[in-house]
């Protein structure tokens, strides 16, 4: 799979594309989907410690720590001001978190600009 | 030394006079141009009639047919469009990087009405981007200077300034005059306002920001149906339904910008302006195109990626049926943007006794040499650019980033003290580090905010030894440093 951070590298040790390889089946035999993305990017490429730049708990700043995160992972949603991409189109047109990931997949992590 | 200063007095004099003599000649022109447009309309008049009287053939001027020629023969446009484009009235809200460049396109395409809303007046810092300002124009307003320019390049449009930033109880009622909506702001606050203000009075928003080399382009409430019409294009809220923490929003002034990036957007965004304006009229329910977000990366290639969008939120605050944002609330401020979106505005998050003037710092360590510069520590905690600018003497550069995203392990109990020992940081020199010293540790940056997190920061940490090592920041930062110590130090 195919990762970009589309401005959010400073948060991945300031390397805008990562390639990821995970598992095509898990454990409990389902397919590794945007959830699992996320806790995989949290637990293994993300080198900044600041969790809630990324990910926010409904509209509270949360200082996820990894454990809390794995635990309650239906209640995190992305922080507001990042879109997340899924082949070029906005998650919430395929599934958003439950979107089971394919091979060669091109996910993107777009935070929102203000300036002009 | 006499003599030259006489030839500088001189030149002053002379200088002061041919200003003055050339502000004569600008009245004059001014009045003869006033006294001479009457004729000039009469002119037109009278050509419109000549035309008219060949029973209505020629709908332009000859000169605009000259004029927007080489835009009329590309058949998206063609004399349709260009007759739609003169009798399009467009506001623009701002008037700063990406207005300048847009207005200027819609001035030149022929757009008959161009409104420019911006209570901001010209600085210096604004010309490398901002392309109709002038550095004459410095200290004006920039609707006012924009205008100047706009109407050098194109003198048939109705231009039309409003001097203020726009406010929540005005916007309903300066958006009603026009059919277009461009946002050209710079704070998320606003964005919410004009979206929200564009769908509840029907108007198509084309809505662009930057920052750095990065910038995003998108056009909302395209077509504009009423609230709760599944078939209108998404707005704003639709596709960012929660503003982002307000300490995540940075400023062009803050995170820098480059001209080309946000004059890219501006211009994207009259493009866009011009094929909303000039589209053929579509009675099908569905639009034309999906929604779609482009993403222009100065850095990257491709330049340009094209996202597709969700269309409208079904519980979307203002542009479903179960909206519950109204012109009323607007007005009233019953919906509050600056609360809704947070401030910025940072407490003071040290004491008194924990920060220094730059006065201070300058008289307690003055004329550092090399010696005594061993006696203390200053951290400038601005970016690496930004240290390249400027720095202090014998200041050490750690970026604030790199202290907010190093891992910190859990402080060991000191086996004396049982007080947690201090946690030395891998960003933090080890001879500054040392436990042996107690010499004072000072953090500057630009403004003087990042340097009080910094000191926090440390202090949490326990590198003050429980007080015995003082920590803390220079009051004001490298602003209040040329202020009060260094009047030649370069601000930027």
């Amino acid at each position: 799979m195919y990762l970009d951070s589309g401005g959010l590298e400073l948060l991945f040790g300031n390397e805008r594309k990562h390639k990821v390889v995970l598992p095509a089946r898990l454990e409990d035999g389902s397919r590794p989907n945007i959830s699992y993305l996320l806790k995989y990017l949290v637990d293994n490429l993300m080198k900044d410690q600041r969790i809630d730049m990324f990910i926010m708990e409904d509209n509270v700043y949360v200082n996820v720590t990894l454990r809390v995160y794995s635990n309650s992972i239906n209640d995190v949603d992305r922080r507001p001001g990042i879109l997340v991409l899924i082949n070029d189109a906005d998650w919430e047109l395929e599934g958003e978190e439950t979107y089971e990931l394919q091979q060669g997949d091109n996910i993107v992590f777009v935070s929102t600009l203000h300036g002009g | 030394m006499g003599s030259l200063d006489e030839t500088c007095a001189s030149l002053r004099a002379q200088i002061i006079a041919t200003e003055a003599r050339l502000a004569g000649l600008k009245r004059d022109l001014a009045n003869a141009e006033q006294a001479a447009q009457p004729e000039t309309a009469a002119t037109a008049e009278i050509q419109h009639k000549d035309q008219n009287g060949e029973g209505k053939r020629w709908p332009l001027l000859q000169e605009e047919y000259k004029r927007y020629g080489r835009q009329m023969i590309v058949s998206q446009v063609g004399l349709k469009g260009q007759l739609k484009l003169r009798s399009a009235r467009v506001l623009l809200v701002g008037a700063g990087g990406l207005g300048c460049p847009a207005a200027q396109y819609l001035a030149g395409a022929g757009v008959g009405t161009i409104g420019l809303i911006d209570g901001d007046t010209v600085e210096v810092s604004n010309l490398h981007r901002q392309v109709l300002h002038r550095t004459k124009n410095v200290g004006k307003y920039k609707v006012d200077s924009a205008i100047e320019s706009l109407k050098e390049l194109n003198p048939h449009p109705t231009y039309i300034a409003h001097r203020t930033h726009l406010t929540p109880e005005e916007a309903p009622a300066v958006f009603q005059d026009y059919d277009l909506i461009l946002d050209c702001t710079d704070n998320p606050a606003t964005r919410y306002l004009i979206s929200d203000t564009a769908v509840l009075l029907g108007k198509p928003l084309v809505s662009a920001s930057a920052l750095r080399t990065e910038g995003q382009l998108v056009v909302l409430n395209n077509p504009p149906r009423a609230p709760g019409d599944k078939t209108g294009g998404p707005c704003y809220r639709c596709v960012f339904p929660k503003p982002p923490p307000a300490d995540s929003v940075v400023s062009c002034a803050d995170g820098g910008i480059l001209g080309p990036v946000v004059g890219t957007m501006g211009v994207l965004q009259a493009l866009e302006a011009i094929k909303v304006i000039t589209a053929p009229e579509i009675d099908r329910p569905c639009p034309q195109d999906p929604p779609s977000l482009h993403i222009f990366s100065a850095y990257s290639s491709p330049l340009v990626r094209t996202i597709r969008l969700r269309s409208r939120r079904a519980n979307c605050a203002v542009c479903s049926a179960e909206a519950t944002v109204t012109l009323d609330t607007i007005k009233s401020r019953s919906m509050d943007y600056v609360f809704f979106c947070g401030s910025t505005n940072l407490p003071s998050l040290l004491g008194p006794e924990e920060r220094i003037s730059a006065r201070e710092y300058n008289e307690r360590h003055p004329n550092v040499t090399s010696d005594s510069s061993q006696l203390h520590t200053i951290i400038d905690v601005r970016d690496e650019a930004q240290f390249g600018i400027c720095s202090l003497e014998n200041s050490i550069n750690i970026p604030i980033s790199n202290i907010l995203s190093s891992s910190y392990t859990a402080g060991l109990q000191g086996a004396d003290t049982g007080q947690p020992a201090a946690q030395v940081p891998s960003w933090l020199p080890s001879e500054v580090a040392s436990s042996e010293s107690t010499n004072p540790i000072y953090v500057v940056c630009r403004l003087g905010n990042d340097s009080q997190i910094v000191v926090k920061k440390m202090k949490e940490l326990g590198l003050d030894q429980h007080g015995k090592r003082f920590i803390g920041d220079i009051r004001g930062g490298l602003r209040s440093w040329k202020e009060q110590v260094d009047p030649s130090w370069p601000e930027y």
